[in-house]
């Protein structure tokens, strides 16, 4: 089953195209790794999903809520409704936390599913307890985010992302802001959540990572799809020569 | 006269500075968010009105806008000026004054929360409100601390501009004396009250930014 389906995105800022024909679609329980250089465009389609920043033209289905359509070649948001909805079907994890400072971990945890989802308490709690554990973070509920390694920030921030129940996940270049020993630390995390069938698609750098957890990987460059398909496929014999180039350092 | 008797006539007069600072902060505290919102909104018309509002109040003497506040009602209405409107036109035309400068505070503290902040509020479907009142608004009291103890340490000394519209504050009582005594006893004596009030406020202020400090 389709979860997200994006079709002809296009984006510019002023008058630079960041985004040029953009179509992708996303399976339920799927991993897909978007690689590529800086610039390509990468962390803005990841923003259109995420809809941090409006597409130009496109359409965008997220499972059967259609969110965006194109009519004289202007996208056209939905209804607040829908996209409310649409809102609720994904998660995601910045490249810096993002965490609210002024919360404890537990409250960053809970505060959206209590205030925002209006769920019950006492469920919302049995799932930051259970989150809490998984992530490795018993005995910090009442830490702030200040006092957590860039490791431990990250994981709170995954656990405030899962506590929503999304039924996807998105990374930003999760590992991008963190030393190699806490780079592993993450990427064990979203190792797991592959192997529990969680939908993701994450933008990275982690070559390695990609190739081993990743289902599919897109290879980006210049606003342009280059080249996608399986992992080892594209990131060991890859087809094109930019992707090549790209990848040069990495193999070599 | 001694230096006893000065300080306890110099007391109640104190009393009504007391009143005043306290007054203009319950009114311009709140009013200054208020004012923000209005500089700092999307409706570009009243942003433009409440940005030349602030000017004026920022760019002009609080003594004549105290002047102005008293003796507007008068001019524009012909209305009587009674003795407690003395009372209340200082404490508007402070509270008015310092709701611009505390506007442009508040906007600083805003503008400094990084925009991850509202992009992680976004994507978990937080409302504006909710954003605004649960994750900028703490935030933004904390980041604005310093800057406001500067601003209400500069009002305790500012309600001795009371005295432009002839109200009987601490400051002036400290003038009568001094003139009528012939000495500067009661101005050094005066100026012993404001630091002191002054140290008490520093103080509290401190006390408020430790009391934020458990987060960075």
């Amino acid at each position: 089953m389709k979860l997200l389906e994006i079709n002809n995105l296009k984006k510019s800022f002023d008058n630079l195209d960041v985004l040029h024909d953009i179509s992708l679609s996303v399976e339920e329980g799927e991993v897909v790794a978007i690689i590529g250089p800086s610039g390509s465009g990468k962390s803005t389609l990841l923003r259109c999903a995420t809809l941090l920043e409006t597409m130009d033209a496109g359409e965008m289905t997220y499972l059967d809520q259609r969110a965006v359509t194109t009519v004289d070649g202007r996208a056209q948001y939905a209804d607040s409704a829908t996209m409310k909805t649409v809102q609720g079907y994904f998660g995601l994890v910045f490249q810096n936390f993002n965490l609210f400072p002024h919360y404890s971990v537990l409250k960053n945890i809970t505060d959206a599913p209590l205030h925002v989802q209006k769920r019950d308490k006492a469920e919302v709690m049995e799932t930051a307890a259970s989150l809490i554990r998984k992530m490795g973070l018993e005995g910090k509920e009442g830490y702030y985010p200040c006092q957590l390694s860039g490791g431990q920030q990250q994981r709170v921030a995954i656990a405030r992302a899962l506590a929503m129940r999304p039924k996807m996940l998105f990374f930003d270049e999760p590992t991008s802001a963190l030393d190699p020993e806490l780079t592993g630390e993450i990427l064990k995390v979203i190792r797991q959540l592959a192997e529990e069938k969680m939908t993701i698609v994450i933008v990275t750098h982690e070559m390695p990572f990609a190739r081993d957890v990743a289902d599919r990987v897109i290879f980006m460059d210049g606003g342009y799809i280059v080249e996608q398909g399986d992992p080892v496929q594209v990131i060991s014999n890859p087809q094109h020569e930019r992707t090549r180039r790209f990848l040069a350092r990495f193999s070599g | 006269m001694s230096f006893l008797t000065i300080m306890s006539q110099l007391g109640s007069g104190f009393l009504t500075t007391l009143l005043i600072f306290c007054l203009t902060l319950v009114f311009s505290l709140p009013l200054g968010l208020l004012v923000c919102f209005g500089r700092m909104s999307k409706f570009t018309p009243l942003r433009l009105v409440v940005k030349f509002l602030i000017s004026i109040l920022r760019g002009t003497p609080l003594m004549l806008q105290l002047l102005v506040v008293y003796f507007g009602p008068y001019y524009v209405a012909r209305l009587p000026l009674s003795g407690s409107w003395r009372f209340w036109a200082v404490v508007i035309g402070f509270s008015v004054n310092y709701a611009a400068y505390f506007a442009e505070i508040y906007r600083a503290g805003i503008e400094g929360i990084p925009a991850g902040q509202h992009e992680a509020a976004r994507v978990l479907g937080y409302t504006r409100r909710q954003t605004f009142l649960k994750i900028v608004f703490p935030q933004m009291v904390k980041r604005v601390m310093p800057p406001v103890t500067n601003e209400v340490i500069t009002l305790v000394k500012d309600t001795s501009l009371a005295y432009a519209v002839s109200y009987i504050e601490m400051f002036t009582i400290a003038k009568q004396i001094a003139a009528a005594q012939t000495t500067i006893m009661p101005l050094f004596a005066a100026g012993i009250f404001y630091y002191v009030f002054n140290f008490v406020v520093a103080w509290g202020m401190e006390r408020i930014e430790k009391a934020l400090a458990y987060y960075q």
